[in-house]
């Protein structure tokens, strides 16, 4: 090896290295909300299907992302949606908001800005009527994560 | 007082599901944000909305801090017949809000 291209090789590693850990610190590392969604399905395994999560696939600017979620669902009596829960892993306070529905809403479809801090996994929990449970992840690419500001880089 | 508003369709067909939207004023500070003198900024979340059609409760949610500033939230309802629909919103330091709206039902 060349000793310009050593100091090159040696530069960039150095260079890689600061960015990584530069990100680690910037951004919340994911976290795991299994026990949130433990504590909301008290141990049933939510069936991964019948959860559409609609979010823009790279977000510039993570203060505002628009999201919408649709269960299909008959929404009667007997069969609705009960809940659904928001959870983002990497926020620091994960548990984003629920809302709750009833046979009088007519459609299990609910839309709502929200914030992420940072490229992660959006994870939606629908309760269903009879303790049945779904679950919908999604990925978003963000940019521009929200909650943190220079103060705390 | 918090200011806010609801928007539902002009006119609704009777049991069809429509889209009820709602905006509410609200800086939903996190409490990790510092201001200029480096200050801790502190927690300010408006944490709950629920609305009722005609009395009854169709709809509520919870909210946290990783809810965009001014909180906008939409859902479905179905009416059977024309009923004034209310959305009542609060925030963590005992503030509400309150907003309706006349859900007009023409038959399907």
């Amino acid at each position: 090896m060349r000793r310009r291209s050593f100091f090159a090789r040696v530069a960039a590693l150095a260079g890689v290295a600061a960015v990584r850990v530069r990100a680690q610190g910037r951004f919340q590392p994911p976290q795991d909300i299994t026990p949130l969604i433990n504590e909301i399905t008290k141990g049933v395994a939510p069936e991964k299907k019948g959860v559409e999560v609609e979010l823009p696939l790279l977000v510039e600017n993570g203060n505002t992302v628009p999201l919408r979620v649709r269960v299909a669902s008959p929404m009667t009596e007997a069969d609705h949606v009960k809940a659904i829960h928001v959870f983002a892993e990497r926020n620091p306070r994960p548990r984003v908001a629920s809302f709750y529905l009833g046979p009088a809403c007519g459609k299990a479809e609910v839309s709502a800005r929200i914030r992420l801090a940072g490229t992660q996994q959006v994870t939606v929990l629908a309760e269903l009527s009879g303790g049945r449970f779904r679950v919908g992840p999604r990925d978003v690419l963000v940019t521009s994560g929200a909650c943190l500001d220079d103060a705390s880089l | 007082m918090i200011l806010g508003k609801v928007q539902v369709p002009a006119s609704v067909k009777a049991g069809e599901p429509f889209e009820v939207r709602i905006l509410v004023q609200h800086p939903m500070e996190t409490g990790f944000r510092r201001d200029a003198d480096g200050h801790a900024i502190a927690l300010h979340i408006l944490d709950r909305i629920s609305c009722t059609l005609g009395g009854k409760e169709v709809f509520r949610v919870e909210l946290g801090s990783g809810m965009s500033a001014n909180p906008y939230v939409a859902f479905f309802a179905i009416a059977a017949q024309s009923a004034e629909l209310a959305v009542e919103w609060g925030d963590d330091r005992g503030d509400t809000g309150r907003a309706t709206a006349l859900v007009n039902v023409v038959p399907a």
